[in-house]
């Protein structure tokens, strides 16, 4: 892009700055720009669905220098790892979902394991990330109109344009396609030098069916 | 008269014998990872925290126990006595059954039992220990974080906690502690990201309101009882970033004030964003307590 997209910065308090971005792929962009600098500018770098917040602002000045000189990259949308996740798809709203897709079960479990998700942030609970790449195909699905109390731990859901899994049992609105096995948070990852978090902002995600 | 030091450092415990409300243990909290979903955490009142720790001669950011609304006994398991001092909401201290002055470091000698009595203005106690609460950090804190429960659990009866090794330097001889406002405060804003989701008029019925903190207020936040803030703005705002102190607008239009375990994204619209300095005031707010908000 010619020029260069110029970001808006919006103060959150005195810490703080909120960049305002075209979307959840160019938050991470941005995101990990900032974060891949030499020195550390700010204490927390928080990539939302179009924004990205820089709270604790180490230094404001070399902030705005490094976000004035960053470009939109078109190559950089794949640069996470990939992380696949064995899925049994056997949710409760498989049939929901199959009717608002226009399809049957197998349609969805085809559709949904031939999509390679972005994690765009993280919320809601430590390790839930919202997977970005429903919408670019035209399948986002309404929340529940009454969340259910316990969804358990594992289970891969669907809401608006996002698919998530739950880290651990908890309330939840999503609908519920399948489960998986996989260890979504886990502190002790630490100790051998990786992340809690199994799906961190930037990484793709693959479901795959068995 | 000479101390013999046979006793392992292993052997200074707090037994937890009676609990009454939310009882925490808390240091400065787990910066760094907000961007996979953990909370600050740390601290609902961090200046009185670092005092209560400065009292007892610890590094300020050392862990301590925060009575939230409640009340707390202990039994100092040790041969060899230490310090405590709380600080914070100002509640009653007991040391064997004999009161004791709050704010102030007090010598608990080994095996007597300490008692916290519920707050008499305030919200929260900072009980500080000389040495520390020594319980296994968690992603380098050893805060317990209410909204997604990463730190150690809440504190309970029959539980024995670890205490540190206490610092070489004496604890802080005196000096005086001034309970702060618990009703009618003030509270500094600046404008939120999203004040423009708003009615032209609600920033200044924010910053003109009187507010009551309501019930369901806790360590995530305050939620406010009083006038609305009507939105300009009725579509969902795409789930962004959070800072501690923003007030929040559910659609309800009852504004929530987030505190230390604040979530990490929010899709409702921050109108305003209390002072850094400010927020502590907040945690000691009872459900029910008056406040209202002015430019910064």
């Amino acid at each position: 892009m010619a020029g260069g997209a110029r970001i808006r910065l919006r103060p959150v308090g005195p810490n703080a700055l909120l960049a305002d971005v075209a979307d959840s792929a160019t938050a991470l962009q941005v995101a990990h720009h900032v974060r891949a600098h030499r020195r550390p500018l700010a204490g927390e770098i928080v990539p939302g669905a179009s924004t990205v917040l820089f709270d604790d602002v180490l230094d404001r000045a070399a902030l705005d220098d490094v976000l004035t000189h960053w470009r939109p990259d078109a190559s950089h949308a794949d640069a996470g790892p990939l992380v696949e996740l064995p899925t049994d798809y056997d949710g409760p709203d498989l049939a929901d979902v199959a009717g608002f897709w226009g399809t049957d079960v197998d349609g969805v479990v085809a559709r949904h394991a031939a999509i390679e998700f972005v994690a765009a942030f993280c919320g809601f609970a430590p390790g839930f990330a919202y997977l970005s790449g429903l919408d670019a195909v035209g399948l986002a699905v309404p929340r529940l109109e009454t969340p259910r109390t316990r969804v358990p731990a594992g289970s891969v859901a669907l809401a608006g344009g996002w698919c998530g899994v739950y880290p651990r049992a908890s309330p939840g609105g999503w609908r519920l396609i399948g489960r998986t096995d996989a260890a979504l948070w886990d502190v002790g990852r630490i100790a051998v030098g990786e992340q809690p978090a199994l799906v961190a902002p930037g990484t793709r995600v693959r479901f795959v069916p068995r | 008269m000479t101390h013999r030091h046979a006793e392992s450092p292993r052997a200074r415990m707090m037994e937890v014998l009676e609990v009454a409300g939310m009882v925490t243990i808390q240091d400065s909290g787990r910066p760094g990872f907000a961007h996979l979903g953990v909370p600050r955490s740390g601290w609902a009142d961090p200046p009185a925290a670092r005092l209560a720790n400065r009292l007892v001669g610890n590094a300020e950011g050392a862990a301590l126990l925060e009575i939230g609304a409640g009340a707390l006994r202990l039994r100092f398991v040790s041969s060899s006595g230490t310090w405590i001092a709380a600080t914070g909401a100002v509640a009653s201290v007991r040391v064997d059954g004999r009161a004791v002055s709050w704010g102030a470091a007090q010598w608990v000698p080994g095996g007597a039992e300490v008692e916290i009595g519920p707050p008499i203005s305030g919200l929260r106690v900072c009980l500080a220990v000389a040495g520390g609460v020594a319980v296994e950090p968690v992603l380098g804190s050893r805060s317990t974080d209410t909204l997604a429960w990463v730190g150690p659990p809440r504190v309970a009866v029959g539980q024995l906690l670890p205490i540190g090794t206490a610092a070489s330097v004496p604890p802080h001889p005196d000096g005086v502690v001034v309970p702060r406002p618990v009703d009618d405060v003030w509270l500094r804003v600046t404008p939120g990201p999203r004040e423009d989701w708003f009615a032209e008029h609600a920033p200044q019925v924010l910053r003109s309101a009187e507010y009551l903190v309501g019930t369901s207020s806790d360590r995530i936040g305050i939620r406010l009882d009083g006038p609305t803030l009507e939105r300009a703005r009725t579509d969902e705002l795409p789930s962004e970033g959070l800072v501690l102190g923003a007030i929040q607008v559910p659609p309800s239009g009852a504004p929530v004030v987030f505190l230390a375990d604040h979530p990490v994204t929010g899709g409702y619209p921050v109108i305003a964003v209390v002072h850094p300095d400010d927020v502590a005031l907040c945690a000691q707010l009872r459900p029910g307590a008056r406040l209202r908000f002015r430019s910064a």
